[in-house]
């Protein structure tokens, strides 16, 4: 299967201080992926090297066929990143937030529009002012505009974080919906019961280096059994 | 490194994601009133207040009127581009700019424009005040508007370019002035000198000004263009 991420050895700073100390990694196409491990063990990095975010200084990384130690800006149309922050304007609404987003990412109008309302944000809460949202609400905006913009490789920080249950379902619904479209989704999270259910496999970080990989996921989370609330489909 | 190199825009997506970038602009202020409810009292404030440090005499004011506009225009600026600039910094958005796929020479000119259409909105309304406070009345309406036009252009460049340049730095409030006023100096200096002409209907001094506000902002413009992605990468 083609890789869509690979690093070898890969090394990258913040600052002067190794957040990644010689990563390898290999995530083909299709795979949903866990990256697990303690706090401050590199995974929020990983996925940012993979964005084209943080630059990587040694070893060897490519993401979607794009070197990043060379020309890592290039990859970042290819994905999306969900990370901590929202990376939406206050003062704008919910629909202003998701279609300039999409139309940034040259996604179409109609994209935009049924993103929203995969994330059950149509109606009222389009026109609702982003500030004023509570933050699962504004986790949910986040998710419509990587929806609307349809990445070939998903990046999720913790993406369960600060929602409620039926936003887990929903979430999870779309990790699969995106890897039955040919997606791949790399994610972190430490909601270990919830996540290795999506995962197809498991890679643990610590220290700023990966450890083990347990494949034995991959024979028992298939994405099939993941409930979804009913929400029309994009 | 490869990385550092500079690219070259795309003229065709630039301006669209010029465009884009100025309607998200324009939206946001029209969403949130800041411009119009704080940059433009502020504004007003400053003209009023220069008309009590100087002189209850017209005659004063009037010969002072250039110079006093666009003194109150440059110090408006400063708070325009801190708000211009604070919302692409706050909850990750310049991580999302980033990420976008939006050419960053748009980027940079649909914030110059975004920027720029504020200001000429406030110079018409500082305008009508010193008309109203000072008793000054144009004779070179032309220039005038030239000179407001060439000016704002090379204060928004300027102004995006320090912009994005300080954006993320804990001293970019106090840093951005320090920065902005030494180098818009001379559009203070011939957008004033220009005004004069105009006011004084001396328009043939004050075109050879205007030519300088023009070589400025076409020059800022440059560089804004080329200069911006390597900057946003920076901040």
């Amino acid at each position: 299967m083609e890789s869509v991420v690979s690093f070898r050895g890969a090394i990258c700073l913040l600052g002067r201080f190794p957040a990644l100390a010689g990563v390898d990694l290999d995530v083909r196409a299709g795979e949903i992926v866990l990256l697990q491990g303690p706090n401050g063990a590199g995974k929020t990095t990983v996925l940012r090297a993979c964005a084209g975010l943080v630059p990587v200084v040694d070893g060897e990384a490519s993401v979607l066929g794009f070197d990043l130690k060379t020309d890592r800006r290039a990859v970042r149309a290819q994905v999306g990143l969900l990370g901590h922050d929202s990376g939406l304007y206050d003062d704008l609404t919910v629909a202003d937030n998701v279609r300039f987003w999409a139309k940034a990412g040259r996604a179409r109008p109609a994209d935009a529009d049924a993103a929203m309302a995969r994330l059950g944000l149509d109606g009222r809460l389009s026109s609702v002012a982003v500030a004023r949202l509570s933050a699962g609400q504004r986790r949910r905006v986040s998710l419509a505009v990587l929806v609307a913009r349809r990445p070939r490789l998903w990046l999720l920080d913790e993406p369960h974080a600060a929602l409620d249950q039926a936003g887990r379902d929903l979430i999870d619904g779309l990790m699969a919906d995106a890897v039955a479209a040919g997606a791949t989704v790399l994610f972190a999270s430490h909601e270990l019961d919830r996540a290795e259910a999506v995962a197809h496999r498991t890679v643990m970080l610590v220290g700023g280096l990966n450890t083990t990989t347990d494949w034995s996921l991959a024979a028992t989370s298939s994405p099939a059994p993941v409930s979804v609330p009913e929400v029309p489909v994009v | 490194m490869s990385e550092s190199r500079v690219s070259v825009p795309n003229f065709g997506s630039t301006w669209h994601d010029a465009k884009l970038v100025m309607v998200k602009d324009l939206r946001l202020e029209w969403r949130s009133r800041v411009i119009l409810g704080q940059v433009v009292p502020f504004a007003v404030l400053v003209l009023v207040l220069f008309g009590f440090a100087l002189d209850p005499d017209r005659r004063v004011l009037t010969e002072a009127t250039p110079g006093l506009f666009w003194l109150a225009v440059l110090f408006s600026t400063l708070l325009a581009l801190q708000r211009a600039f604070a919302v692409e910094t706050a909850d990750g958005v310049t991580d999302a700019l980033r990420m976008s796929g939006l050419d960053p020479a748009g980027i940079f000119l649909g914030k110059t424009l975004g920027i720029a259409i504020h200001l000429l909105a406030l110079e018409v309304v500082l305008l009508a005040g010193v008309t109203l406070f000072y008793g000054a009345t144009p004779h070179g309406p032309l220039l005038l508007v030239a000179t407001c036009l060439a000016a704002t252009a090379g204060l928004a460049a300027v102004g995006s370019i320090f912009g994005v340049l300080s954006s993320s730095l804990r001293v970019r409030d106090t840093l951005l002035p320090l920065l902005l006023l030494p180098t818009v100096a001379p559009v203070l200096i011939a957008a004033s000198q220009a005004f004069a002409a105009a006011y004084a209907d001396a328009s043939g001094d004050g075109w050879r000004w205007f030519g300088l506000l023009a070589v400025f902002a076409l020059l800022y413009l440059a560089i804004g263009i080329f200069a911006f992605e390597p900057l946003l990468e920076e901040s």
